[in-house]
């Protein structure tokens, strides 16, 4: 194993060397279609960080009408023009805005924005590698997933609206533009917009499998690895694995849609005409979306449990409780994941056998999960905590993961699930798990690893007003929505008040509305102190948190290439931190077992 | 006027807060607090931990109060027998996931508060414990094991097969508004094909079929109390879902795969009338499935009765076919050839419906 790492490593610097020999790259080349892996994170971040104020905004909207069902929003009209009519939302706005919130949430800010710009950023960087095995590929996936977002961004702006038969895009709703006026263009541009992202994520998954496997650095074996670096690589592999099927489930859409198939479509009467498909099933979408679908939730918060993991053991200065186990978790959760997709689907005329079989495999997940919040709380026990805003963010994001985590053993349960399903209790239980936990878990990796992105620290009595504001508005938000979910609101609905069933808790949603504004109003507070910070921020240094990972042996700006020098080599696990007997209260990976006798464990004291 | 009034206010506030802002940076650079590493100056530490342990209690305070003051509001009015056995694993399930959710956010929250920098100390070097980590597996695993058990139980009971002896009563979705078919006398359905569907026939039934005589399409469905019920449900456009919240039902209307549910109504209308003490109750069905624009209007009313009452409002209910008779004369004069055909295509139908 070693003589192949060895090699490669040889291989890499060898091309380093040739970069060496020009170093005249233009502003395309060096900012533009860069095909560095730290300025494609950047890319990916900034890319990010737009998208997730504008699903934020899209949110406030739907939020003020669910918030104030009586009110007149003529203040709206400059910005909605033709979908405000007499102050009043078109309803079938009202479910394009929830529609693009979720697509743009789950794909463009949690899926691209996240692992886009962390595994770009830290795969290199943390297994001692100059670039990803494929910088042109990498490259790539950031313009493709560009164009992606022109697509859908330019989709909220056509005449007949966006997509809006809801993010999960169920045929027939969805193919028949009959049905909903976002089911035309807007639809089509949905499709074509998600088969490019499908591809940029595919080219840049295939970069990250191959990168950690093939281009870690000497001594950096699998279980020398640090967490995040296992949590992308089995990020992409759930990419890798999933991604194609939502492709093939979005072509046959387009099939349906275009050329007259009928895969999801049967006996369909509507807009006064009977339509000639037959024999097509709605629910083999179903399948096919959810196969992604779920895997999908795990691609979003598999990253930030390495990302979590990393800043909280380097924050508590302790080493990460059950590293093993963690792994081994991380494994369970990825091979499960593929096989609990029908939970979504436990009332939609599924043979009840299934629902069975789904709902044992479903609650198995929970352990794996469970053994993850004990070894993070584990962690923080008897350590010596450093609150920087980036740890505090990662012990909101333990909070929130377990708050939301645990109404998911109520959701797997297809009994229970006959009552809560499409209620609001769902849109508590993933809004906590996967949306707020994965926000922070974003967040967590921003505030901490921001200064080896831009050479400066972002100021941290900026980020705790953030923080703060951040994290009481999420509760607040989706704490009361449990409530709601009980009493059986179902979701997507853009009022009410027509139900006498549901004509109560009225107060309790201007309430989550106010509470909603207050959250969305706070991430100006980081916006201003991100890009306050990159120009103006307090100038970093090499190894702020004192961490022992290997990004932080490079230099405060890491060029092209990311060592000036040889790469350095690894002799130790990630997470040597308060070690008895050492000096310092952390011990790099690059020092070798030879320089820290008085430290070593009984069974170190021979090793390198 | 106002609206730069506003503008001008919020612009200054923003001035002001940036100020503050690089006073304080300016002062910390002096005080020469930012000489150490982050997050082990004294008082950001004090701040933060202390405010994430008020967060526990605050918040947690906060919880069980809204909790409690939501209480009547979020338990809807229970009226199945299923509904019982499911309202009872919800409960128990949440008093499970509860403890759980109060042990571990009060470790969280007191461990970090506890656990705060402090210059002369040191963290405990902890790498792993495999019996802790054995037994907190296991834990989880168990319990998971006793829930899955009962859900299972409790599912399986939901979706066996419905009693022979059950009241059938067709629901089919459609662009916005629900529609109900009951089989009439007869206790059968007559066949339907939704290319039969026009303007009088909604239900796109086939009236050549003779099961299809005394069916009725009533504007509200009647159940009687205590007897088992069977929506059999179906779709004409998109996905809807039958909901009706007071069952603790719901299941959704495929277009081209007809699903079913069936239920046991254990309180008659006016008996919940008594005692919601709201004289206008009134069983309502929701849709669960986007579907469109009108997703959020597609309510219909759902009657229990007692058993003879349900008796008595079955005998006013006269067929579809007999207050529509032109409807009829569409299906005499198709030509006999053509009926073949059609009757062919409805066998093949009726195959799927049964599956």
């Amino acid at each position: 194993m070693s003589t192949t790492d060895i090699s490669i490593s040889k291989d890499v610097h060898h091309a380093h060397e040739e970069h060496d020999h020009h170093h005249d790259q233009n502003f395309f080349e060096k900012y533009i279609f860069s095909q560095d892996h730290k300025v494609i994170a950047k890319q990916f971040l900034f890319a990010g960080i737009f998208w997730g104020f504008v699903g934020g905004f899209l949110s406030i909207l739907f939020r003020l009408q669910l918030g104030w069902p009586e009110a007149t929003f003529t203040f709206l009209e400059p910005i909605l023009g033709k979908w405000v009519e007499n102050g009043k939302l078109d309803p079938e706005f009202y479910l394009a805005l929830v529609t693009m919130h979720g697509t743009i949430m789950v794909f463009f800010v949690l899926t691209a924005g996240l692992s886009g710009t962390f595994s770009n950023f830290l795969i290199p960087l943390q297994i001692g590698a100059r670039d990803m095995a494929s910088g042109f590929m990498n490259m790539l996936s950031f313009w493709i997933f560009f164009l992606s977002s022109i697509v859908m961004f330019a989709s909220l702006f056509i005449e007949t609206g966006p997509a809006g038969g809801g993010w999960t895009v169920y045929p027939p709703l969805s193919a028949l533009p009959q049905a909903i006026s976002g089911s035309g263009t807007g639809m089509t541009m949905w499709l074509i917009s998600m088969a490019l992202f499908i591809v940029s994520q595919l080219l840049g998954g295939v970069n990250y499998i191959t990168t950690v496997i093939n281009l870690r650095t000497k001594g950096m074996s699998m279980t020398k690895l640090p967490l995040t670096i296992w949590a992308f690589f089995l990020t992409a592999i759930l990419g890798l694995l999933s991604f194609p099927v939502l492709f093939s489930a979005a072509l046959l859409l387009i099939f349906d849609r275009s050329f007259g198939t009928s895969f999801y479509l049967s006996d369909i009467f509507i807009a006064g005409e009977a339509l000639s498909n037959t024999g097509g099933s709605p629910i083999l979408f179903q399948h096919l979306f959810w196969f992604l679908g779920h895997p999908e939730v795990y691609i979003v918060i598999l990253p930030t449990f390495g990302i979590v993991s990393e800043v909280i053991t380097t924050n508590s200065r302790k080493p990460i409780f059950g590293y093993r186990a963690m792994i081994g978790s991380m494994l369970g959760i990825s091979l499960l994941s593929f096989v609990v997709w029908a939970h979504h689907m436990f009332v939609t005329g599924m043979n009840p056998f299934l629902g069975s079989v789904f709902m044992f495999l479903t609650l198995i997940i929970a352990v794996p999960s469970a053994v993850k919040v004990f070894n993070w709380i584990a962690t923080l026990w008897r350590g010596n905590i450093r609150f920087t805003t980036s740890m505090m963010f990662a012990i909101a994001f333990v909070s929130l993961f377990i708050s939301g985590g645990l109404t998911g053993i109520i959701l797997g349960n297809s009994a229970l699930d006959i009552q809560l399903h499409d209620t609001y209790f769902v849109i508590a239980h993933f809004h906590l798990v996967m949306g707020a936990a994965a926000f922070f878990g974003m967040f967590t990796g921003i505030y901490h690893w921001f200064p080896k992105m831009f050479g400066r620290m972002m100021d941290e009595k900026m980020g705790y007003v953030h923080f703060w504001l951040t994290f009481l508005s999420a509760y607040l938000v989706f704490m009361p929505m449990h409530y709601i979910g009980i009493a059986g609101f179902p979701r997507r609905y853009y009022s009410w008040t027509g139900f006498e069933a549901f004509n109560t808790f009225t107060d309790m949603n201007t309430f989550i509305s106010l509470a909603a504004i207050m959250g969305f109003t706070a991430q100006f507070v980081f916006l201003f102190n991100f890009i306050y910070s990159i120009f103006k921020g307090r100038r970093a240094t090499a190894n702020p948190w004192h961490s022992n990972t290997l990004e932080w042996t490079t230099p405060v700006n890491p060029g092209h290439g990311n060592w000036p020098g040889e790469i350095p080599a690894v002799y130790r696990w990630p997470y040597d931190y308060s070690k008895p007997g050492a000096a310092e209260d952390y011990i790099p990976q690059t020092v070798p077992y030879s320089q820290t006798q008085s430290s070593n464990l009984p069974y170190e004291k021979d090793l390198e | 006027m106002i609206t730069f009034a506003i503008v001008l206010s919020v612009i200054l506030l923003l001035v002001i807060l940036f100020l503050l802002f690089r006073i304080g940076t300016l002062a910390s650079i002096f005080r020469g607090s930012t000489k150490r590493a982050i997050g082990t100056t004294k008082t950001s530490n004090r701040v933060n931990g202390t405010l994430l342990l008020l967060f526990l209690i605050g918040g947690g305070a906060a919880f069980f109060w809204s909790f409690a003051d939501s209480w009547d509001t979020m338990n809807q009015p229970l009226a199945s027998v299923h509904g019982e056995w499911t309202d009872s694993l919800f409960w128990t399930t949440m008093i499970i996931i509860g403890i759980v959710f109060v042990i571990t956010q009060v470790l969280l929250f007191f461990y970090s508060y506890k656990y705060q920098h402090k210059d002369d100390k040191r963290a405990y070097y902890y790498p792993h414990n495999n019996k802790l980590e054995i037994v907190w597996t296991m834990i989880p695993a168990v319990v998971m094991a006793l829930l899955v058990f009962a859900g299972w139980k409790t599912w399986t009971k939901i979706t066996s097969e419905a009693p022979e002896d059950a009241v059938v009563v067709e629901v089919m979705g459609k662009q916005f508004n629900w529609m109900v078919r009951y089989p009439g006398p007869d206790g059968k359905l007559g066949t339907a094909n939704y290319k039969l569907i026009d303007a009088t026939n909604e239900f796109g039934v086939d009236f050549s079929d003779k099961n299809s005589m005394d069916d009725f399409m009533p504007r509200e469905i009647h159940v009687p109390k205590g007897k088992p019920v069977l929506l059999k449900i179906r779709s004409r456009d998109v996905i809807h879902s039958v909901f009706l919240p007071h069952f603790r039902l719901k299941m959704d209307a495929v277009p081209g795969m007809p699903t079913k549910f069936w239920f046991v109504p254990t309180k008659t209308t006016a008996e919940m009338q008594n005692e919601t003490g709201n004289p206008d109750f009134k069983y309502e069905l929701a849709c669960t499935e986007i579907c469109g624009r009108g997703h959020f209007a597609m309510r219909f009313i759902l009657v229990v009765d007692e058993p003879e009452d349900y008796e008595a409002w079955l005998a006013t209910q006269k067929p579809f076919i007999q207050e529509n008779p032109d409807l009829l004369a569409k299906f005499s004069t198709d030509s006999q050839k053509q009926l073949v055909v059609e009757k062919k295509e409805e066998k093949a139908e009726e195959v799927k419906t049964e599956l």
